[in-house]
């Protein structure tokens, strides 16, 4: 624990000896691999008249056509609404393949598979669609107006409405000494990771089974749904999750269409079926997140503490609600950051809109509410005239208050309490990191050349690791080896490394004799997913877990065989011996071959097992309470989430006659408790800046009013390159331990990206100050031009 | 009606291929499904990302953007042919184990390419060169700071390299030769801009 050990994972990535899903029956080729492509709705709304597959059937290298009409059974019902909420009065989702409406750009309405996906793709182009096309609702704003609806029977293009609220904020704000209101937008974005969805099943008749592989971030998950759709058992259907290309929230959304019509394709045509979506694909059918309107008003004393908090969004869901409420409830109650406001209320709509749908986004909400709290700090600072960490340092929760219960409900269903944190030394680390106090004077340095520069800052804090639970199992085999499995996926975390970093430590083995299996649901089948920062808090506790009850078995058994009491033994580097006489020993390998009484001898080691086996003739070779084998299985399960935080500084640099934007410095301080790995955390809060980054300054989801994606590419959405990153985040810890968990951990994978938007806004705000005194960011993202234009409105 | 199909000989890591492919059968996708080499990763179809880039005669070039039958007679270097002779990890790949350069793996094998030839004709970058290196590809997971810190070990590592142990071949490529240079130099400089 604490180390800075390397990856064993990369070993095979950098060989290109990694496995991911289009990787899967390659070097079988020739095994009979048929591909698909997906004709998906060149119309953002639109409803079916008629479809002609008729040419498909003939073209070259065709196996089958797939539309609506084909569909039977489950498969034909809308794919399922997986987060229910009492709120969500107007759920939709959508079919598997459209039938009868589309909804968005990129809907899929029929599915071809072929010999290769050339010829897959070929054959798509021959399918003749007439389409009576709708008006489409684009943007939030026109999705309030409700001139037109996306869905016919969802009034007001509503799909729910939630209010929480604690104390009567709206009189609060009435009676507070000062008020303010603030109108902020933020953005579309995406996930955008490097590999996209795929998928590959293989029916075997002979078993009667589905394998299935696919790029998802729950095995489990997808397993249950494909069950279900498919009228298979659970028991029929082994999905197992590979290498993943990054997820960052888009593949927790599950089952896409291609999942369940994937294993269908394979079960009807005897043939294993891939499907891998291109990147036009995936800006058109998978999901993306962020978009939002909020109206703030704020009441607040003549420190700044915030009396009152009134706060209304308008979330655009897109045009299905598959996911539920998750994102806009994780705004609605993560946008308190580490503040208490006296009195706070929050209401929000969720809105359909005629584009792909909106599902959690690394940071899933957070980085929209951690905008609407930290440009209100912002405002009130500016408002009395006051330092901007003072005014948030009024508003902290203090240290001695934890546990802290805000009185709302997060988006497991359960209290909104926070377990542990510090930050006002939190702030004190940052200002040091950054040079808070120093700034101006380098500002007017600057300004004496011409030059405007800025510093802004913004605090988060983030739930992480939220239930209802995850599991592992360690086996101890008789080689010595440990193998570890658990149920969630990985797509780049270092799952293997830190597990088996665990592992090593609690169990007493060298972590090059473990090795961690992911997203298996032959080794793993009871499992959530991987989410919400929760793998290492989670997975990390049950393996934990698991390792310790291995290692009381091992304890029990050796103690047996060695004839001492089992508190006398010790295990190191794989070795059970009695402490003070290392001589007295016996190796874990053998511990294991000793755990299970065998009748066979097939090599050394289970010859040495059959002797065993004889044991006392007075008992049974297994025990009443035991079972044999080496291993250990538990879960972990927490009352609640755990809270991680942190504040980011930038310094920006904006150029006067130009307006490019220019970051300067960026400065990180981080607390997710007891750090496993500070390599790999490191390495997360690098990759959420630089997602940061590109939500603050360069990424949107540029629609039309048609529903057009003009950017469906890496040309045209700009995705930042290290050209774009600063040279050098600056980086500090503070580790607080949540109480929660065995070893203290919070979950930090989501955390860089949270408050770089707010950050840097403050720094813009802050380099366009003396300027434009009564220039405010609003929206998110800011380009040259758009700061360019906001200036020119505010010196006209 | 049946596509025709072309003859194509290459060599692909030091090894004679011999592949059958229709004329529109891209490089990424012939060295990945027809010659089972699933190390080279396709990140966008487009020649933007740069997961796919390879070695075509010792220049980076974007697989996608290649169809195979171009490539007869050619020898090429994918991630698969970075390793040494003994098996051990090449220069950049060792860098990248050293630095944590790489989170989930998909973009890293067009970086481990890229950087091969950029320290092979520049054996001893800068700070600002090592960036410039990589300016080109996409990487969403790491932040791109421990892969700048990967193409200066790398370099490193490969200075300190007997000659003659650096893998891959080490001709260089021929004037206009596929174009390939001028799409490497543009790829190269492509920035946002700000």
């Amino acid at each position: 624990m604490g180390q800075k050990v390397q990856r064993v994972e990369d070993q095979r990535f950098l060989r290109g000896q990694g496995r991911y899903t289009d990787d899967v029956l390659v070097t079988a080729s020739g095994a009979g691999v048929l591909h698909a492509a997906v004709l998906r709705s060149p119309h953002a709304h639109a409803r079916i008249l008629d479809i002609d597959v008729e040419a498909v059937l003939d073209a070259e290298g065709v196996h089958a056509v797939w539309t609506y009409e084909d569909l039977q059974g489950p498969m034909a019902e809308p794919l399922p609404l997986l987060i229910p909420h009492p709120a969500l009065t107007h759920g939709r989702t959508q079919f598997a393949l459209a039938r009868d409406e589309v909804n968005y750009v990129g809907e899929a309405i029929a599915f071809v598979v072929a010999e290769d996906r050339y010829l897959a793709e070929d054959a798509v182009a021959l399918i003749r669609v007439s389409y009576e096309t709708l008006p489409a609702v684009v943007g939030v704003e026109a999705a309030r107006r409700a001139e037109h609806l996306v869905h016919d029977d969802v009034p007001g293009n509503v799909a729910a409405h939630l209010d929480q609220r604690v104390g009567d904020a709206p009189a609060a704000i009435a009676a507070a000494a000062h008020r303010l209101e603030l109108d902020l937008s933020i953005e579309r974005s995406a996930c955008m990771p490097m590999e996209g969805r795929a998928t590959v099943a293989r029916w075997d008749p002979d078993t009667d089974r589905l394998q299935l592989w696919t790029s998802t971030q729950t095995s489990t998950g997808v397993r249950a749904a494909v069950a279900v759709k498919m009228g298979l058992d659970l028991g029929q259907v082994d999905v197992i999750t590979p290498d993943v290309g990054g997820g960052f929230g888009v593949k927790i959304n599950h089952p896409w269409p291609e999942e369940v019509l994937v294993p269908m394709a394979a079960r009807v045509l005897g043939q294993p079926v891939k499907f891998t979506e291109d990147r036009r694909e995936h800006f058109i059918s998978s999901a993306h997140e962020r978009g939002q309107e909020q109206h703030i008003e704020v009441g607040f004393d003549d420190e700044g503490r915030v009396v009152g908090l009134d706060v209304r969004f308008w979330h655009d869901n897109g045009a299905y609600t598959p996911y539920g409420l998750i994102v806009p409830i994780i705004t609605s109650t993560q946008l308190l950051g580490p503040y208490k406001p006296g009195s706070y209320r929050v209401r929000f709509d969720s809105v359909y809109t005629n584009t792909v749908i909106v599902t959690p986004y690394r940071g899933a909400g957070r980085p929209q509410g951690c905008f609407a709290m930290e440009r209100t700090m912002d405002a009130i600072a500016d408002y009395l005239g006051k330092d901007r960490t003072e005014v948030r340092a009024v508003n902290f929760i203090q240290p001695e208050e934890f546990p802290y219960d805000h009185q709302l409900v997060f988006q497991d269903g359960r209290p909104l309490v926070y377990d542990s944190g510090d930050y006002p030394a939190s702030l004190e680390k940052l200002k040091r990191l950054v040079g808070w106090d120093e700034f101006p004077a380098f500002q007017q340095e600057m300004a004496a050349q011409g030059r405007e520069v800025g510093i802004g800052l913004a605090c988060y804090v983030e739930g992480t690791g939220v239930g209802p639970y995850e599991g592992a199992h360690v086996h101890i085999e008789t080689s010595g080896k440990v193998k570890v499995a658990i149920g969630l996926t990985t797509q780049g975390q270092g799952h293997a490394t830190v597990f088996a970093q665990l592992v090593a430590d609690e169990l007493g083995v060298r972590m090059e004799d473990v090795e961690v299996v992911s997203g298996d649901t032959r080794r793993m089948a009871y499992s959530v997913g991987t989410f919400a920062s929760r793998a290492a808090v989670m997975s990390g506790s049950a393996v934990h877990l698991a390792a310790r009850r291995a290692k009381e078995k091992a304890l029990k058994v050796a103690a047996d065989a060695l004839e001492v009491d089992e508190s006398d033994l010790q295990i190191v580097d794989g070795v059970v011996s009695v402490k003070g006489a290392p001589s007295s020993a016996i190796d874990l390998g053998t511990v294991s071959v000793l755990s299970n009484p065998l009748r066979y001898a097939f090599d050394e080691a289970s010859q040495a097992a059959t002797q065993f086996s004889v044991g006392d003739p007075g008992k049974p070779p297994v025990a009443e309470d035991d079972e044999p084998g080496l291993e250990g299985r538990d879960f972990y399960s927490p009352d609640r989430a755990t809270f991680a935080s942190g504040m980011h500084a930038a310094i920006v640099e904006t150029d006067p006659r130009t307006a490019e934007i220019t970051i300067l410095k960026y400065a990180v301080v981080h607390d997710c408790g007891t750090i496993i790995n500070p390599m790999i955390v490191e390495g997360q809060i690098h990759g959420g800046v630089a997602q940061g980054i590109g939500g603050a300054l360069y990424e949107k989801m540029a629609y039309d009013e048609s529903g057009q994606l003009l950017n469906a590419s890496f040309m045209d959405f700009l995705m930042p390159y290290v050209t774009e990153i600063p040279d050098g985040i600056d980086v500090d810890h503070l580790e607080t331990p949540s109480p929660l968990n065995p070893l203290g951990i919070k979950g930090a994978g989501e955390a860089g990206v949270i408050p770089t938007a707010a950050a840097i806004a403050s720094a813009i705000e802050d380099a366009e100050r003396h300027s434009r005194p009564s220039m405010s960011i609003a929206a998110m993202p800011i380009s040259p031009s758009e700061l360019y234009t906001l200036r020119q409105e505010h010196t006209a | 009606m049946t596509e025709d199909l072309h003859d194509v000989r290459l060599i692909v890591n030091g090894v004679h291929r011999e592949l059958r492919v229709p004329a529109r059968r891209l490089l990424s996708d012939a060295l990945r499904h027809d010659l089972g080499l699933t190390g080279t990763h396709v990140g966008c179809e487009h020649g933007v990302c740069g997961a796919c880039t390879v070695l075509v005669d010792g220049a980076p070039v974007r697989a996608c953007l290649l169809f195979a039958v171009t490539l007869d007679g050619h020898e090429v270097t994918t991630v698969e042919g970075l390793t040494r002779d003994d098996g051990s990890l090449g220069p950049v790949q060792q860098a990248f184990a050293e630095c944590h350069g790489l989170q989930c793996g998909f973009c890293t094998p067009g970086f481990l390419t890229t950087i091969t030839a950029g320290i092979r004709a520049n054996p001893d970058p800068t700070h600002e060169e090592a960036r410039e290196i990589v300016a080109g590809n996409l990487c969403r997971c790491t932040g791109y700071q421990n892969i700048v810190a990967a193409v200066e070990r790398a370099a490193e590592i490969a200075r300190e390299d007997v000659p003659g142990d650096v893998p891959a071949p080490a001709s260089p490529p021929q004037d206009g030769q596929l174009g390939v240079e001028d799409r490497t130099e543009d790829q190269a400089t492509t920035g946002l801009g700000g």
